[in-house]
C-alpha cells in the first residue's frame, strides 16, 4: 500500500528518502523488522544491506510486490486491514514499521496494538493534518486540504484516517503506549530546523514516531 | 502437430529411464527389490552442476513437463507455460529435471509395470508409496545424475508438497523452494472428495480387484466418474459459469438422463481423455499418497519445527479461487516458515480459474514467478 503513489519511489543510487533514513537510523543492526505496507521494499534492502536486518514486509499492490521480489526481499501479500494473526505470533519482531500508511487503513488504533502485540517498538510515519498550509485550507479557504504530502481530492483519497501530531499522541496516552521518539520533516523530506522541532504540530509537514507498551 | 516449434519452446525433448538395483525401503515397510525411474531434462548442467532444477508434478502429472515428444505430439507437456528459454523458469540459465514419480503410470515403476519378482503386473500389490519415499527416491536419483544440491525444487499441488518434503527431508541439499498451491496436510474435506474418487474406481466391475491389466480390461467408468469429480474441484465456481453458464449443448432441453449442459459434455470429455492416458490404480495410489501427506506429523505436529533445518529461501504461491488448497492452507506454510525465521516470499494471485490456475500463465504469477528465478539465476556461480 502506498496512498502517496509515486512519491514513495526512491530512484536507484540516490540516497534513501529522509524519513526512511530516519528509520534507519533508529533501528539496530542484526534486528529482526516487519514493514507492514513495504512498497516496493526500498526501506528493507537498505535495512538488509547497511544493517544486516532480518526484514520481512507486507504489501497488497500486485506491481511493488514485483519489485520487492526482484530486490529478493522477503515479501508476503497481505491486507493490512485483516491483521496479522494470520501471521504473526506475539512479540516475533524487534521493530514493527509503517511508513505512509497508518491513514490509508481501516482501523489504525487496532493496527498500532497489533504492532505492539507482534513487535517490541514500533515505529510510524504519516503527514500532519495539523500543518499550516493544511490548516490555511481548511481554516480560510473552507475546503478540504490538497497538499503535497495529501495530493488527493477529499472523494478519491485513500487517507481516510488522517491525524494530526496531538492526535496521535492522545491515542497513545488512551492505549498506554510510551512515545520514545520523535521526529518532523518537510514535505521533501528535509529534516526539521528549530522552529519545525519547537512548533512540530504546525509546522512539520510528515510526523515520525518511535513507541512502545508503557511498562 | 505443432505445425513450428516456437523459439521459448525446449523443442523436441526424449523421456528417459535409469534402473536402480539397489533396493528400496519404503515408509509402508515393503521393499521395492529394484525400480526404474523415467525422467526428462531441458537445459543445459553448468559446469559446477550448480543450476540444476527438479520439477515435482502434480496427482496426474508426469515427467513430460515440457515441449514436445515428437512433431506428432499434439500437446506440449503440462508445464510448457512456465519452463522454456526466456520463461519463467527459463531453460538458458537452469538444467531442468523432471521425474515421474515412483507408483505413476508413465515409465517409473508402478503399478501398470512388471513385478520382476512374479513376472506379472504389479497391479493392486505395488506398494502404497508417500512423499517421504519420493523424496528419498529423488536423492537416489539426484547421485545418479550426479548432482549434489538442487538449486531449486519447485512444483504444484501435490508437486508443492513434495518440495516441502524435499526442505524437510534434506535440508541441506536444496537452496530455494517454490511451493504453488499447495497445503501442509489434506483436510477432511480434501480426503473426503479423494474417497469418493478411488470409490468410483474400485466398484466398477471392471476393476477386477486391481488385476484388470491381466484380465485386458479397464475400470474406464470408474477411472472418468473420479477424474470427472477431481475436475469439479480444479475448477472454481466462477470459471465454471464463465466458460459453460447453463450453456445447453443442443439449443435445447432433451427431457432425459444423456447430456443437456454443456458442462456435462466437458466434464464427460475430461473423463474420457484422462481414461486413455492415465491408470487406474496409479489413480488410487496417488490420491492415499495425498492423505497420508502430514510432514508435522513427525515433529509433534509443529510445521515450524519440521521446516526448521532448512536455509532455502521460499517463494508460496496461492490463489484466491482455488477452493482444493485455498489460500489459507498456504497461509499456514506461511506462518510456520515466519515462526522458523526463514527467507520466503508470499504471492496470492488474484485468479478465478480456481486450483488449475496453477497451470496457466497469468501475468502477474509469471512475472513473481520469473522475477524470482532471476534472482536465483544471478546468484548462480
Amino acid at each position: 500500500m502506498s496512498p502517496l503513489g509515486e512519491h514513495l519511489a526512491v530512484a536507484e543510487g540516490e540516497d534513501l528518502r529522509a524519513d526512511l533514513s530516519i528509520i534507519a537510523d533508529w533501528i539496530k543492526a542484526d534486528s529482526k523488522v516487519l514493514d507492514l505496507g513495504c512498497g516496493d521494499g526500498t526501506l528493507l534492502a537498505y535495512l538488509r544491506d547497511r544493517l544486516n536486518v532480518l526484514g520481512y514486509g507486507l504489501e497488497i499492490s500486485p506491481f511493488n510486490i514485483e519489485d520487492c521480489v526482484e530486490k529478493n526481499i522477503n515479501v508476503i501479500q497481505a491486507d493490512l486491514n485483516n491483521g496479522l494473526k494470520d501471521y504473526f505470533s506475539d512479540n516475533s519482531f524487534d521493530y514493527v514499521i509503517m511508513s505512509q500508511t497508518l491513514q490509508a487503513t481501516e482501523q489504525p488504533d487496532l493496527l498500532i496494538e497489533e504492532m505492539l502485540r507482534v513487535g517490541k517498538e514500533g515505529i510510524v510515519t504519516f503527514p500532519n493534518m495539523a500543518h499550516w498550509r493544511a490548516r490555511l485550507q481548511l481554516g480560510l479557504k473552507g475546503v478540504m486540504p490538497v497538499t503535497k504530502n495529501l495530493p488527493n481530492e477529499w472523494f478519491n483519497t485513500p487517507n481516510v484516517h488522517l491525524c494530526t501530531l496531538n492526535d496521535f499522541e492522545v491515542l497513545c496516552k488512551r492505549h498506554d503506549i510510551e512515545i520514545l521518539q520523535r521526529t518532523v520533516v518537510d514535505h521533501s523530506h528535509r529534516k526539521g530546523n528549530w522552529l519545525m522541532n519547537l512548533l512540530p504540530n504546525l509546522l512539520g509537514e510528515i510526523a515520525i514516531y518511535r513507541f512502545c507498551r508503557n511498562t | 502437430m505443432p505445425e513450428t516449434i516456437a523459439d521459448d519452446s525446449v523443442g523436441i525433448v526424449e523421456t528417459q529411464i535409469i534402473h536402480f538395483s539397489e533396493a528400496l525401503t519404503l515408509e509402508c515397510g515393503k521393499t521395492l527389490a529394484e525400480y526404474d525411474i523415467a525422467y526428462e531434462t531441458y537445459g543445459e548442467l553448468n559446469a559446477d552442476a550448480s543450476n540444476a532444477v527438479l520439477i515435482c508434478h502434480a496427482l496426474s502429472g508426469d515427467q513430460h513437463a515440457a515441449g514436445y515428444l515428437s512433431m506428432d505430439d499434439k500437446k506440449a507437456g503440462w508445464w510448457d507455460s512456465a519452463i522454456g528459454p526466456g520463461k519463467a523458469i527459463d531453460t538458458r540459465h537452469f538444467f531442468v529435471v523432471s521425474i515421474n514419480n515412483l507408483g505413476g503410470c508413465k515409465g517409473s515403476s508402478g503399478p501398470n509395470t512388471i513385478n520382476p519378482e512374479t513376472g506379472r503386473y504389479w497391479g493392486p500389490d505395488f506398494p502404497i508409496v508417500t512423499v517421504k519415499d519420493w523424496t528419498l527416491c529423488q536423492y537416489h536419483f539426484m547421485k545418479a545424475i550426479n548432482i549434489d544440491h538442487w538449486c531449486a525444487v519447485i512444483g504444484g499441488s501435490l508437486g508443492g508438497m513434495q518440495v516441502l518434503q524435499w526442505t524437510i527431508d534434506y535440508p541441506e541439499l536444496i537452496r530455494n523452494a517454490v511451493v504453488i498451491a499447495a497445503a501442509p496436510k489434506l483436510s477432511a474435506q480434501n480426503i473426503a472428495f479423494n474417497e469418493v474418487a478411488r470409490q468410483s474406481i474400485m466398484s466398477d466391475p471392471d476393476f477386477c480387484d486391481g488385476h484388470y491389466l491381466e484380465k485386458n480390461t479397464v475400470p474406464r467408468r470408474g477411472l472418468m466418474l473420479a477424474r470427472m469429480l477431481g475436475h469439479i474441484t480444479y475448477l472454481s465456481d466462477d470459471a465454471m459459469r464463465n466458460k459453460f453458464g447453463r450453456e445447453l449443448r443442443e439449443g435445447k432441453l432433451n427431457f432425459g438422463f444423456d447430456v443437456d449442459f454443456q458442462v456435462e459434455s466437458y466434464l464427460r470429455y475430461q473423463g474420457r481423455s484422462f481414461v486413455d492416458r492415465f491408470d487406474a490404480n496409479t489413480y488410487l495410489l496417488m490420491t492415499k499418497t495425498l492423505d497420508y501427506f502430514d510432514p508435522a506429523s513427525e515433529y509433534g505436529d509443529d510445521l515450524a519445527r519440521a521446516l526448521s533445518q532448512t536455509s532455502a529461501h521460499f517463494l508460496v504461491i496461492s490463489f484466491t479461487s482455488d477452493w482444493r488448497f485455498a489460500p489459507e492452507r498456504s497461509r499456514e506454510i506461511v506462518k510456520a516458515l515466519l515462526q522458523a525465521e526463514k527467507q520466503l516470499s508470499y504471492i496470492e494471485i488474484e485468479a478465478n480459474q480456481g486450483h488449475d490456475a496453477f497451470l496457466i500463465p497469468i501475468p502477474h504469477y509469471m512475472n513473481v514467478f520469473a522475477s524470482h528465478m532471476k534472482t536465483i539465476a544471478g546468484a548462480l556461480s
